[in-house]
C-alpha cells in the first residue's frame, strides 16, 4: 500500500498551481461574470495545454484517459484558484463521449482533450441545470438510450456564484447515439462530475480557509491578532480537520474509480458528500472571521465564498450523497 | 497511488481471521471496569498471547509478530470485525512497550515486556495530576534519590484501569530546582502494590471503577526501573504521544466494525422516512471510511520515512468526536432501550464520552493544530 501521490502527480499539481498564481483568477473570474469569456477561454487553453482536459478522454481519442487521481489533483488546484467554466462538466463529457464511441466521439474528444471545446452537459430528470451552457461549444442531453446535442443553451437563471450561469437546455435536440451503451456511460459520466466537483469544492475550501488564516494573522483589535483568540483559531482547526478528512476520501475513490466507475459509485458519494460540507464549512468560518468585509464583494475572497455552497451542491447534494453511501 | 495489501499483509489477515473466528468468546465478556470483567479479559489477553495475537507490531523475541503498520492496521480490522473483546493490556501495550522499545534498556524490554503481553502484568498510566492536567507539565509528584533508586511521594489521578491494574508507569520531578517546568522530570515505572502505594478507585459516570487516583508516599522504585535518563521525562514523553501513537491510539478498524453494527441496526430498526438520521448512519459510515483513509495516508507517509508530529492531533479531534456521535446515532435507534444501561451500545456510548477529555482533551489539540499546522499565534490559554 502507498496511498500517496508520487512524484510525477506531485510535480504535475506544483506546475498547476504555479500557471494559475500567475493567471491572476479573480481578474479571469470577473470578465466570466460580465460575459467576456476570453481571458477564461484563454486559461483554458493553457490548462489543455498542460494536459488538464486530456485526463478523463480515453486515449484511442487522443487523450490520457481516465486518470482519476490526476483528475483529482488538477481539479483540487482549479477549485484552489475558482477557475470558471464548466470544468467538471468538461471532463465528465470525456467520460461519457468515450462511453457512447462512434462519430459524436470522434468529433468531439479530440476537441476536449485539446482544449478547443468546451462542453456542458446535464444529468437526465428533471430540474438539472446545465453549467454555462451559453459559454459552451457543446451541451449533450441524455434521453433513455438516446445521446442528444441540445439545440441551444436555454433561458439563463442567475447562480449565487456571479461566475455560474444555470441553463435548461431546449428540449428535442439531434440525437448523436443511441444504444444500450448509453445509459451505462450517462450513468459513468455523473459518477465522474460528481468526483470533479468533489475535487473543486475540497479546493475552494483550501483557499478560503489559506486566505483566512492569513487575515487573522494580521488583523488585530484589543492589540493583537485576532488568530491568537482561542474562538477563532479552534473554529479554524475545525476547518482544517473538516477538509483534511474529506481528502482521503476523495482520493480513495480516485483509487476506485481506476477500477471502473460502475462500482465506485458509494465512494465518489462519500467524497462529494464530505467534500462539498467541508467546502462550505470553510465558507462560514471564512466569513465570520473576516467579519464585515467579509460580508462584502470588496475583497477577492467573495469569489470563492459564493461558490462552496453551489459546489457542494452540484452533481450530488450531501443528503443524496448519503443516501447513496447506504445504498451500497 | 493505491490501496492494495502486500502479500504479507494479507497473509497476516487470513491467519488472524481464522484464529478469532475459533477463539473469539461466543458472547461479550463482562464489562472490563469490574473486577470480574477485568479477570475475564486478563484471561482473554492471555489466549490471545498463546496465539501470538496481543502485540502483533512488537518483535517476535518480545512476542509480537513483527508486523510493519499496514501489518498491524489489518489485523485490527479483523480483530474488531470479529467482535473480540476491548483490550485491558492497551495502556502498556500502546503506551508504554513504544516508549521501552524506543528508550529502555534491553534488560527493561526482556523483563516487562512478555508478561505485558501475556496479560500476567497489566499496566496503568499514572499521568494527570490533581493540579496538573492539560497543563501537563505542572506536575508536583517528586522521585528523590536514595540508595540504589529512587523514593516516589505524592498524587497521580485519573489513572485508567488502575483500579485493577498491577503496575504504572509516569512521570515525577527528579529537579525541583530546574529552570523549566518540562526539564527535571524522570520516566518511571511502580508497582501499584508496593509498599507505600493506595490506591483509591474512582467510580465514572455510569459507576464502574475505570480509573483510580493513587497516592505515593515514599515508594521505593530500583534505578532498573527508571526509563531513559534522569531528567529527560518529558522528551521521552511527548515522543510517545506523539508519531505513532497518534496512529495507534485508536485504530480504523474499531470504527469500521461499530459503523457495520450501526449499519446493521439501521436496517433492523431505522424507519425508511427519518432521512435526518438516515443521514447520521451514513455520516457514521463515511466517517469510518475516513478515518481509515486517513489512516492509510499517514502510515504511507510514515513508511516513507516522514515523522507525524502534529497531525497525530486531527486524528484524535476526528476519532472522539465521531465515537460519540456514531453513539448517538445507535442510541437515537434504539428508542425506549436507548435508556438501557446495561446495552453494548450504552457501554459504548459511557466509554465514547471520555474521548474528547483523555489523551490531551480536544481543545489542547485544536491549539496545536491552530498553533503548529496553521501557523497561528500562541495566545492565552
Amino acid at each position: 500500500m502507498r496511498f500517496l501521490l508520487d512524484d510525477e502527480q506531485r510535480e504535475f499539481r506544483r506546475s498547476l498551481d504555479a500557471m494559475l498564481t500567475a493567471a491572476d483568477t479573480p481578474a479571469v473570474l470577473r470578465a466570466w461574470a460580465a460575459g467576456d469569456r476570453a481571458p477564461g477561454r484563454a486559461l483554458w487553453g493553457r490548462l489543455a495545454e498542460a494536459g488538464v482536459f486530456a485526463l478523463a478522454v480515453p486515449e484511442a481519442y487522443g487523450g490520457l484517459g481516465p486518470l482519476p487521481v490526476e483528475v483529482a489533483v488538477a481539479c483540487v488546484e482549479l477549485g484552489r484558484h475558482a477557475v470558471p467554466g464548466p470544468v467538471a462538466e468538461t471532463l465528465a463529457a470525456g467520460v461519457l463521449l468515450g462511453g457512447a464511441g462512434g462519430p459524436a466521439a470522434a468529433e468531439w474528444l479530440p476537441r476536449i482533450a485539446a482544449g478547443t471545446a468546451v462542453v456542458s452537459l446535464v444529468p437526465e430528470g428533471p430540474g438539472s441545470y446545465a453549467l454555462d451552457a451559453d459559454a459552451a461549444d457543446a451541451v449533450f442531453t441524455v434521453d433513455g438510450d438516446e445521446l442528444r446535442l441540445a439545440a441551444g443553451p436555454g433561458e439563463p437563471s442567475a447562480s449565487a456564484d456571479p461566475a455560474r450561469r444555470l441553463f435548461r437546455p431546449e428540449p428535442g435536440g439531434a440525437p448523436v447515439a443511441e444504444g444500450p451503451a448509453i445509459r451505462a456511460a450517462a450513468r459513468a459520466a455523473e459518477t465522474w462530475a460528481s468526483f470533479a466537483t468533489a475535487a473543486l469544492a475540497l479546493g475552494c475550501g483550501e483557499e478560503l480557509l489559506r486566505a483566512t488564516v492569513a487575515y487573522v494573522k494580521q488583523r488585530t483589535q484589543f492589540g493583537v491578532p485576532v488568530g491568537s483568540f482561542q474562538a477563532v483559531k479552534h473554529r479554524l482547526a475545525d476547518t482544517l480537520l473538516g477538509l483534511e478528512f474529506a481528502r482521503p476520501l476523495l482520493y480513495g475513490a480516485a483509487v476506485e474509480l481506476a477500477d471502473g466507475p460502475a462500482r465506485a459509485g458509494a465512494a465518489v458519494a462519500a467524497a462529494k458528500a464530505t467534500a462539498g460540507e467541508a467546502g462550505y464549512a470553510a465558507a462560514r468560518t471564512a466569513l465570520q472571521a473576516h467579519g464585515a468585509v467579509g460580508y462584502t464583494e470588496e475583497l477577492d475572497l467573495a469569489w470563492w465564498l459564493r461558490r462552496a455552497r453551489p459546489l457542494r451542491d452540484a452533481w450530488g447534494a450531501p443528503s443524496a450523497c448519503r443516501a447513496r453511501v447506504l445504498a451500497g | 497511488m493505491d490501496l492494495a495489501q502486500t502479500a504479507r499483509t494479507a497473509a497476516l489477515r487470513a491467519e488472524a481471521r481464522d484464529w478469532l473466528r475459533e477463539h473469539v468468546p461466543p458472547r461479550p465478556l463482562p464489562s472490563l471496569e469490574t473486577g470480574e470483567g477485568f479477570a475475564a479479559h486478563r484471561e482473554w489477553e492471555a489466549l490471545l498471547h498463546s496465539g501470538r495475537w496481543s502485540a502483533v507490531s512488537w518483535p517476535e523475541e518480545y512476542g509480537g509478530r513483527g508486523a510493519d503498520l499496514f501489518g498491524w492496521l489489518a489485523f485490527e480490522e479483523e480483530y474488531w470485525a470479529a467482535g473480540a473483546p476491548g483490550r485491558v493490556a492497551q495502556n502498556g501495550i500502546s503506551l508504554l512497550a513504544p516508549t521501552l522499545l524506543a528508550h529502555g534498556t534491553a534488560e527493561q524490554r526482556a523483563r516487562v515486556l512478555p508478561p505485558m503481553a501475556g496479560g500476567e502484568v497489566v499496566w496503568a498510566q499514572a499521568w494527570s495530576e490533581p493540579e496538573a492536567g492539560s497543563d501537563l507539565a505542572a506536575l508536583r509528584s517528586r522521585a528523590v534519590r536514595t540508595g540504589g533508586g529512587w523514593l516516589l511521594s505524592g498524587q497521580k489521578t485519573w489513572s485508567s484501569r488502575a483500579a485493577f491494574a498491577d503496575r504504572a508507569f509516569g512521570i515525577f520531578r527528579t529537579d525541583p530546582g530546574a529552570a523549566r517546568p518540562h526539564q527535571g522530570l524522570t520516566y518511571l515505572m511502580f508497582g501499584l502494590r508496593d509498599p507505600g502505594v493506595t490506591v483509591r478507585p474512582i467510580g465514572r459516570l455510569d459507576g464502574k471503577p475505570a480509573f483510580a487516583e493513587i497516592f505515593l508516599d515514599e515508594v521505593f522504585v530500583p534505578d532498573a526501573d527508571v526509563i531513559g535518563e534522569p531528567g529527560q521525562g518529558w522528551r521521552i514523553a511527548m515522543s510517545a504521544t506523539g508519531d505513532e501513537r497518534g496512529l495507534t491510539l485508536r485504530s480504523p478498524g474499531r470504527f469500521l466494525a461499530a459503523a457495520d453494527r450501526l449499519r446493521a441496526l439501521w436496517r433492523e430498526a431505522g424507519d425508511p422516512a427519518d432521512t435526518a438520521l438516515r443521514d447520521r448512519v451514513a455520516d457514521a459510515v463515511i466517517g469510518a471510511r475516513a478515518y481509515q483513509l486517513f489512516t492509510a495516508a499517514s502510515a504511507s507517509r510514515f513508511a516513507a520515512g516522514a515523522s507525524l508530529g502534529p497531525e497525530s492531533s486531527l486524528n484524535k479531534v476526528f476519532w472522539s468526536s465521531y465515537d460519540i456521535a456514531l453513539h448517538e446515532t445507535a442510541l437515537d435507534l434504539l428508542g425506549p432501550d436507548a435508556e438501557r444501561a446495561d446495552t453494548a451500545w450504552a457501554e459504548g456510548y459511557v466509554f465514547a464520552l471520555a474521548g474528547p477529555v483523555y489523551a490531551g482533551t480536544n481543545e489542547i489539540q485544536r491549539d496545536i493544530i491552530a498553533e503548529r499546522l496553521l501557523g497561528l499565534p500562541k495566545g492565552r490559554r
